[in-house]
């Protein structure tokens, strides 16, 4: 196994983490306002950030090149007003990723904020906490089960996530390949020794991240 | 009633699977992403002479279709972009006795995004600072890719441009991104640059060491000798020839 394969595992693992942080803290946010505020398309915008679990990555990746590419709306004006490119960035691979994994930490950050019993959170409002000490000091920790388990989903996704990433931040060695990317070019190449290595690390990789999800849970459920 | 329905339904369901069950005389012709236009166009044509073959492309990089075949790919015919790629299947023994031909020749090309203005002129304009992504077919996958890198290193540009490249995982796809203004330039054949004559300027031809001529042979061990060995003739008579030229392909 040589350094660039090592650059790779890194490169993966780095995307898949600030994925997970980013979901982690949207996920939360919204799942909150999802399962306790009340408002008029509730249930529409539910449906709406659910979508990128059933449509195809390539769809969500066309998307992407369109919105955040040069030319597009919002692409066109990162570049022109900060100079910000994110296509064929390793930043571009964290964008995709996320959007794509979203919805697994959104649904199970809802359901545990449901789950979440509202006369606790009375009895913490009558003890004199404010809204914000509420939230981080009661909700928080009882939905903390659900949340993290749909955080190592997300993770999990996120390591293998290939269709959108491939076609936002494209195959570049060292800086934008990704584990499952790699391992379709040496596919593509017919480097079957190089595939082997890679599928090799990549599972290691998962089963690691379960068997940590199986240690994270108990702690979690105390 | 119930068991109508239930024969009804087991009727539609095999009606609905039909389609999937093997074509006797389906030709499939694996071939390099840069023929897509033009043999999309020739297999109507040759449909037309042959009552009854129905002709079904699967395009791609050269390598990728490839290794398809080398893990047993039900393909009749092999068109790629180099000679390389062929021999490698030559090699491997996948490649019916006899049959490998060539039958057109391409140019590698310079692309920049239309509205482009920086000014890029010739291939070693690419050193220059402003110029940060470089469209390049992936060279261990990618013959398009493969001229392009042999060509740079000729010209000691290769170690500037390495760090820029953009891996694509066919010719077109490279295209797709110089289309898209996401990279600065790219390399390309002079057809893939002509269908998108909108999108994409040519600005400089980029001598290759080997002349690029496409070979294409048919399968060892294709259900369909006869159609592939009438397939391959068709592709050099006049008729197919005038549209290959149509598309930018020049006779081998």
């Amino acid at each position: 196994m040589d350094a660039s394969t090592w650059v790779t595992l890194a490169l993966t693992l780095k995307v898949a983490a600030w994925a997970t942080a980013i979901n982690l803290v949207l996920g939360v946010a919204v799942g909150w306002l999802l399962a306790r505020r009340r408002f008029v398309g509730r249930e529409f915008l539910d449906a709406v950030l659910t979508l990128p679990l059933v449509l195809p990555p390539t769809v969500l990746g066309y998307y992407l090149l369109v919105v955040i590419g040069k030319r597009g709306w919002l692409g066109g004006w990162l570049q022109n007003s900060f100079g910000i490119n994110l296509i064929f960035t390793w930043q571009g691979a964290v964008i995709a990723a996320t959007i794509v994994a979203f919805p697994l930490v959104l649904k199970s950050a809802r359901t545990a904020f449901e789950a979440v019993d509202p006369q606790l959170e009375k009895a913490a409002r009558v003890l004199g906490l404010n809204e914000w000490a509420v939230f981080l000091r009661v909700t928080v920790p009882m939905a903390w089960p659900g949340i993290l388990a749909g955080a190592l989903l997300v993770f999990a996704r996120s390591l293998g996530e290939f269709g959108a990433t491939l076609m936002v931040a494209g195959s570049i060695p060292g800086r934008t390949q990704t584990l499952s990317v790699a391992v379709y070019e040496a596919v593509q190449a017919g480097q079957d020794a190089t595939a082997n290595v890679l599928v090799l690390i990549t599972s290691v990789t998962c089963i690691v991240v379960l068997l940590s999800a199986g240690r994270l849970a108990p702690v979690a459920r105390r | 009633m119930t068991l109508k329905r239930l024969r009804c339904t087991l009727a539609t369901a095999l009606v609905a699977l039909l389609p999937f069950a093997a074509h006797a005389a389906d030709l499939t012709v694996s071939a390099a992403a840069s023929l897509t236009n033009a043999l999309r166009e020739l297999g109507p044509a040759f449909e037309a002479q042959n009552p009854g073959t129905a002709v079904v492309f699967n395009f791609g990089a050269s390598d990728a279709l490839l290794v398809q075949i080398a893990k047993g790919a039900p393909a009749d015919i092999f068109a790629s972009a180099d000679q390389e790629t062929m021999d490698r299947a030559d090699t491997q023994k996948l490649l019916a006795a006899g049959s490998r031909r060539n039958f057109v020749s391409n140019t590698l090309v310079m692309v920049v995004p239309a509205d482009s203005t920086l000014g890029l002129k010739a291939v070693a304009d690419l050193q220059k600072p402003e110029v940060r992504k470089v469209a390049v077919g992936n060279p261990a996958s990618v013959p398009a890719g493969r001229y392009a890198k042999g060509s740079l290193e000729a010209a000691r540009m290769w170690a500037a441009v390495e760090p820029k490249a953009v891996l694509a995982q066919n010719v077109r796809q490279a295209l797709d991104y110089v289309a898209r203004g996401e990279v600065e330039a790219g390399f390309v054949y002079a057809t893939d640059a002509a269908i998108m004559k909108d999108k994409v300027k040519v600005v400089a031809s980029v001598p290759t060491e080997t002349a690029i001529t496409y070979p294409v042979a048919s399968v060892a061990g294709s259900p369909n000798p006869d159609a592939a060995r009438k397939f391959l003739d068709f592709l050099l008579t006049p008729a197919a020839q005038t549209v290959l030229a149509r598309y930018g392909f020049a006779r081998p």
